[in-house]
């Protein structure tokens, strides 16, 4: 077990390197200038030069990525160019609401996904199944950004039971306040991730239901309660490791729901950096995020044998 | 010609003679007694002919509105389906848009078929360290969320349908070679392929009869589902402003700029996206209903 940990976390190392050469291309493969931005159009070369200086543009490809990974390592990752500031802040500030919002909407995933899969996989062929799972493929194809917009049309302008925008931050709001501005982008990002638990916990179950050592349970008198314990005893697994995998794509997934609902997270800054091409923003918002998946991919693989010891891994 | 005629003189006394139907004939029957796979399939027929066909369908220009009309309801005389910000039909603007979004959803899956199939392939078929190579280059692009590297990408090569298709393309690559990776190694672990190596069919041959004959059924039904995913990602990107750009009528950039008009006519705003739905939804269901009349798990 310790061998497959430490071989999978050396594993992460490569992996989260090539990350970060990926991330830094992208500045190579961005047309024009980056300093077109702060830079005015008549600049002198002096001034060009000393900019390119301080921005580290100056220097062979090779050193300025070994240059920019040495300071990123150590949670460095530049000057916006378009606000001044640095990256790293801009990033913690908002990676926090994106986080926040991540982990509301998968907890809403994971109750819909399990309760509709449960429902679906102990009632496979009925009317029942029939209804999670239209629900679980809605869930599936619905654009998030389209759903957000449907949400607001429905309760913020039809029904004005929850705002529209915004996270709220202003207002000397009590807690529920601020959880009120949650809910519509929470229900838009948890559709797609809500489908997917369901779908897997709905196979899972109807093969799992049709095992020998349920039929002897079911011999030896067990009570339907305590079946379904261990039902679930043996779906939780891999209905975990979807749902880790898929904390880690509602984080980065959430660019369009920000955008819609003007969330402050990482979503609307990759927005925001994109618009004002402030590349490195983008840089550094696209590398931490990218990270918090491979992070959160590694603790999946790592944890998935410790909750299921038939999972051998070598 | 006995044999047929000997068949005829049976089915003739009552006794069925057997049929035996091909595969994909068999495939296709399953799926034609899905009710679901063929409300499906019309449901994409009409919306690509609608596309396909806008021209003829409106008397409109989907560029040019005016003033007086601008955001009509749904049901106006002339405008069945209201009319958007700058008064342009909304009916006309659905039928275009669909030429844009449904290209952005479908020229990226098959180019990524094209790159990452050929890939999956040569390292499934090859094996050994050219498949380490292939496949550890892949977990790379793995280890970004697909569409944080499809925003990344397309927002440093700025915003534009072509960047928008390349982007989506480098995103979409990587499963499809997983998927064809795993399908090519279980083809190529079968008896026959080292059979026909036996009798001296050389790699191209065996690669092209045997590989990707048995290939196709799990690569069809996982490029349907993609499908589905692109379609939603490819108008993503025109919605934050990267793919499609004004005047162009696409159903993602649509529904951005229509989202000003939430508070005067919400049921017009939500058209583009629905339109996007039921092609996503489409295609997911038909990526099911095919897999369950290929039987394959």
């Amino acid at each position: 077990m310790t061998r497959y940990i430490i071989k999978r976390l050396m594993y992460a190392i490569p992996v989260a390197l090539a990350v970060s050469l990926i991330c830094f291309s992208l500045i190579q493969i961005a047309p024009g200038d980056p300093l077109a931005v702060v830079l005015p159009a008549d600049a002198s070369q002096e001034i060009i030069d000393q900019t390119k200086a301080r921005y580290g543009l100056d220097k062979p490809l090779v050193t300025q990525y070994f240059l920019w990974l040495g300071k990123a390592v150590q949670g460095d990752f530049g000057i916006s160019i378009a606000t001044g500031r640095s990256v790293s802040v801009e990033i913690l500030t908002a990676i926090q609401y994106s986080l926040v919002l991540a982990l509301f909407a998968t907890l809403m995933a994971l109750i819909v996904g399990l309760t509709c899969g449960l429902v679906a996989g102990y009632n496979v062929g009925t009317a029942m199944d029939k209804v999670a799972s239209a629900v679980a493929i809605s869930g599936v194809s619905v654009p998030s950004y389209w759903l957000g917009v449907v949400l607001v049309v429905v309760f913020s302008v039809n029904l004005d039971w929850l705002p529209a925008m915004g996270a709220g931050i202003n207002d000397e709001a009590g807690i529920l306040e601020k959880m009120s501005f949650m809910i519509l982008p929470s229900i838009a990002l948890a559709a797609m991730p809500a489908g997917i638990v369901t779908r897997s916990v709905r196979a899972l179950v109807a093969d799992v239901l049709t095992r020998e050592f349920v039929t002897a349970l079911r011999a030896k008198g067990l009570s339907e309660v305590q079946i379904f314990f261990h039902v679930t005893r043996n779906a939780a697994p891999t209905a975990l490791t979807v749902i880790g995998v898929q904390l880690g794509y509602l984080m980065a997934g959430s660019i369009l729901v920000e955008t819609v609902f003007s969330w402050p997270g990482t979503g609307l800054l990759l927005n925001n950096a994109i618009l004002t091409r402030d590349i490195p923003v983008l840089q550094g918002t696209t590398l931490v995020l990218a990270l918090v998946f491979v992070l959160l991919n590694l603790l999946v693989d790592i944890t998935q044998p410790l909750l299921d010891p038939r999972i051998k891994r070598t | 010609m006995t044999t047929l005629v000997e068949s005829r003189k049976k089915s003739m006394r009552g006794i069925p003679i057997h049929v035996s139907r091909g595969y994909w004939s068999t495939v296709w029957r399953n799926l034609r007694r899905d009710p679901a796979s063929v409300v499906c399939m019309i449901v994409l027929a009409l919306i690509f002919a609608g596309a396909i066909f806008a021209p003829w369908l409106t008397a409109y220009d989907p560029a040019i509105g005016s003033i007086g009309t601008r955001l009509k309801p749904l049901g106006t005389e002339g405008h069945i389906l209201g009319t958007d910000e700058q008064g342009r039909d909304m009916l006309t603007r659905l039928l275009y848009g669909g030429r844009m979004s449904l290209l952005m959803g479908t020229a990226p899956v098959l180019m990524a078929l094209l790159i990452g199939g050929s890939l999956g392939t040569i390292a499934g078929y090859y094996g050994g360290r050219l498949n380490t190579v292939i496949m550890r280059t892949a977990d790379v692009l793995f280890a970004f969320p697909s569409v944080l590297l499809a925003v990344a990408i397309a927002g440093a090569l700025g915003a534009g349908v072509g960047n928008a298709l390349v982007a989506l393309t480098i995103v979409l690559i990587p499963p499809l070679l997983r998927v064809t990776e795993s399908a090519a190694t279980q083809v190529r672990a079968l008896a026959y392929v080292e059979a026909a190596q036996a009798s001296g069919a050389g790699s191209l041959t065996i690669i092209r009869v045997q590989v990707l004959g048995n290939m196709l059924g799990p690569v069809l039904v996982y490029s349907t589902s993609l499908l589905s995913v692109a379609i939603i990602m490819a108008a993503g990107l025109s919605f934050i402003g990267l793919g499609a750009k004004p005047p162009t009528a696409e159903w993602g950039l649509m529904l951005n700029t229509l989202r000003t008009a939430i508070y005067s006519q919400p049921v017009v705003t939500i058209l583009p996206g629905l339109c996007i739905f039921m092609v996503s939804l489409s295609f997911n269901m038909l990526s099911d209903g095919l897999r369950t009349a290929m039987d394959v798990s």
